[in-house]
């Protein structure tokens, strides 16, 4: 876990790489090229590129009339504008009728930083997650970004890829293909399991770390697929460690941890902690500052690790 | 009668506001290190002539239930509604120093949460032109004495809410709204043109049933000119499409892209402001 690289970063170099082997996919943004990354897609493909300007509801709706018509969209725009402004339109147009729409949606998060809360979506997954035909995805490295954008593109049907800002360290020291639909452990304990996506699987992973010190044994849990949540997996762990804990930088209503307290909730009642933010919303700061202003981070879980234990 | 609190400056006394505005956003955006200098300056004449010159504000009393309202639709542009409130007195101005630091009243986009002075929060183009129209509904629902003033960007023109609120305000008669078209000609990715054309602007806004102005937003005395004859004019919005400079003031940032979303280094600071004077 030395290398760090954003996943908005390494989206971009696997778009263009991707895009210059398969001449299906086209690729929408909305005034935010170089942000997002798809600049570098359009470098190498600029037949295949098109800027929609600052329109995201028509970007959708225009993704899904190229779906439709066989062609493989991506489109990016930050998070916030790519699935909050377009709810509607990646509803009725998109996930209704099951098109192959990639919405590889950047910035996503408190990460974003010193732009605040007015940028910073942490309801994405929410939102997303409740709309039926819709698949989640969200990463956790640069090199499983790769992975789930190729998964992605394999996939029939509209695919949500969440990505972020800032740079992360890497977990996964070389690319594994993503299933969708299935978690991997990467690190197996006994006493509690943490279950986490996006960057905070790296800290999940630290947290660990802070529990073993202590004679806790973890284990971690990437669930990069949110939707379809790999039930089994959650099943197994709750039944085999006896307490769960999630971490996400996303509200805790309605995203991984609001998955996975259905499934124990239906499956296997265990206490469940759930670290992400509390039902607010973010505000500017440094990326950093604002994941330990919302407790995103390893002492935190380690905390609510040994809480979920203690209530077993 | 409501109670009036309109500074009524001179256009050379608003001139040497719009100067003092420019300063302040270079000097806070080199502080916070990140944010929008490009929007920032090319609209600080047409703020500075609002805030100064047209509208019926009082810091004493940012509640003032007769009060002007302002949106600020390109809430990027903060740094300009914010050097403008610390200028008016709406709080101290060294808080322009905390602007995007953690816990700051001063946030990345205006929060009218966190800010007294911002009438709503911005951020997500597109949006405030509908909130404008619907204080400017409201404040003739209820015979109210104020007027709504809004700023656009020109590539926020290209968000399909906007065209929605222009239906809704020429529907409903909202002569107490009066909006400015931000006419910089550069969006993030390069020019409006080349993006994604929001043209011919003025004639859109003339097909949606608003009284258009067309001036050079730079120039104070247009600025009033416009403001006036917007005051006149009854059963319609006005949209003053103002012919801008984005960076303006500053001579390596005016008509750069690049500068739409990157603060000045230190010496870029030192560079700029010895243009400002
Ligand atoms: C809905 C939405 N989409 C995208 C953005 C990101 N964004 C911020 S500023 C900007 C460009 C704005 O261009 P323009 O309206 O011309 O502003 P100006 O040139 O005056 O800075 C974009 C795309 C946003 N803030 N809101
Ligand atoms: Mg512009």
């Amino acid at each position: 876990m030395t290398e760090k690289q954003a996943t908005r970063d390494a989206y971009g170099k696997a778009l263009a790489a991707l895009g210059q082997e398969n001449k299906q996919i086209v690729v929408l943004d909305a005034d935010l090229s170089k942000s997002t990354k798809t600049a570098d897609f359009q470098k190498v493909c600029p037949e295949r590129f098109f800027n929609a300007g600052i329109a995201e509801q028509n970007m959708l709706g225009v993704a899904a009339g190229l779906a439709a018509s066989g062609k493989r969209p991506v489109v990016s725009s930050f998070a916030v504008f790519a699935t909050g402004r377009a709810f509607e339109q990646i509803r009725n147009s998109i996930a209704y009728p099951k098109l192959s729409v990639i919405i590889a949606a950047t910035h996503a998060g408190v990460t974003v930083g010193e732009d605040g809360g007015s940028h910073q979506a942490i309801e994405d997954i929410a939102i997303m997650r409740a709309l039926p035909n819709m698949t989640v995805l969200v990463p956790a490295d640069g090199p499983q970004t790769r992975a789930a954008l190729k998964a992605a593109l394999e996939h029939d049907g509209p695919v949500y890829l969440r990505l972020g800002r800032l740079a992360v360290p890497t977990v996964y020291g070389e690319e594994e293909p993503l299933t969708i639909g299935k978690g991997k452990i990467l690190k197996e304990g006994k006493d509690v399991a943490i279950i986490s996506c996006g960057l905070m699987t790296s800290v999940a992973i630290e947290a660990a770390e802070l529990l073993a010190a202590e004679g806790i044994s973890a284990t971690v849990c990437d669930m990069a697929s949110v939707k379809p949540i790999d039930r089994q997996l959650v099943y197994s762990l709750a039944a085999g460690c006896g307490c769960v804990v999630t971490a996400e930088e996303h509200n805790i209503i309605g995203g991984l941890g609001g998955a996975v307290a259905e499934v124990l909730g239906e499956c296997c009642p265990v206490p469940l902690e759930r670290v992400g933010l509390n039902d607010v919303f973010g505000q500017s700061g440094k990326p950093q500052e604002l994941l330990d202003e919302y407790g995103l981070t390893a002492e935190n879980i380690a905390a609510k690790a040994k809480k979920a234990i203690s209530r077993k | 009668m409501a109670e009036c609190k309109r500074e009524n400056l001179t256009a050379t006394e608003v001139a040497a506001k719009a100067l003092e505005m420019r300063r302040m956003i270079i000097e806070m955006l080199t502080e916070a290190g990140s944010g929008h200098p490009g929007g920032s300056l090319s609209a600080a004449d047409i703020m500075a002539a609002l805030f100064f010159h047209e509208m019926n504000v009082d810091a004493a009393q940012p509640k003032m239930a007769e009060r002007d309202r302002f949106v600020l639709c390109k809430g990027h542009a903060a740094p300009a509604l914010y050097s403008v409130l610390a200028l008016k007195g709406f709080f101290p101005k060294e808080d322009v120093f905390t602007l995007r630091k953690l816990g700051s009243h001063l946030q990345g986009h205006p929060d009218m949460k966190k800010l007294p002075g911002v009438d709503v929060s911005t951020g997500s183009l597109g949006q405030g032109l509908s909130m404008a129209s619907g204080m400017a509904l409201g404040g003739k629902m209820d015979d109210a004495p104020y007027r709504v003033y809004a700023v656009l960007g020109d590539g926020e023109l290209e968000e399909g809410q906007v065209w929605e609120a222009a239906m809704f305000a020429a529907h409903y008669k909202l002569d107490n709204l009066c909006a400015f078209v931000d006419n910089n000609g550069l969006q993030i990715d390069g020019n409006i043109d080349c993006v994604l054309s929001p043209n011919p602007i003025a004639d859109k806004w003339r097909a949606f049933g608003w009284h258009v102005i067309e001036i050079d937003g730079h120039d104070i005395q247009e600025i009033f000119m416009a403001l006036d004859q917007a005051r006149t004019v009854k059963g319609q919005p006005t949209m003053i499409v103002a012919h801008t400079v984005k960076g303006k003031g500053v001579s390596f940032m005016e008509n750069q892209a690049g500068w739409h979303g990157a603060a000045p280094k230190p010496d870029e600071k030192d560079r700029a402001l010895a243009e400002l004077v």
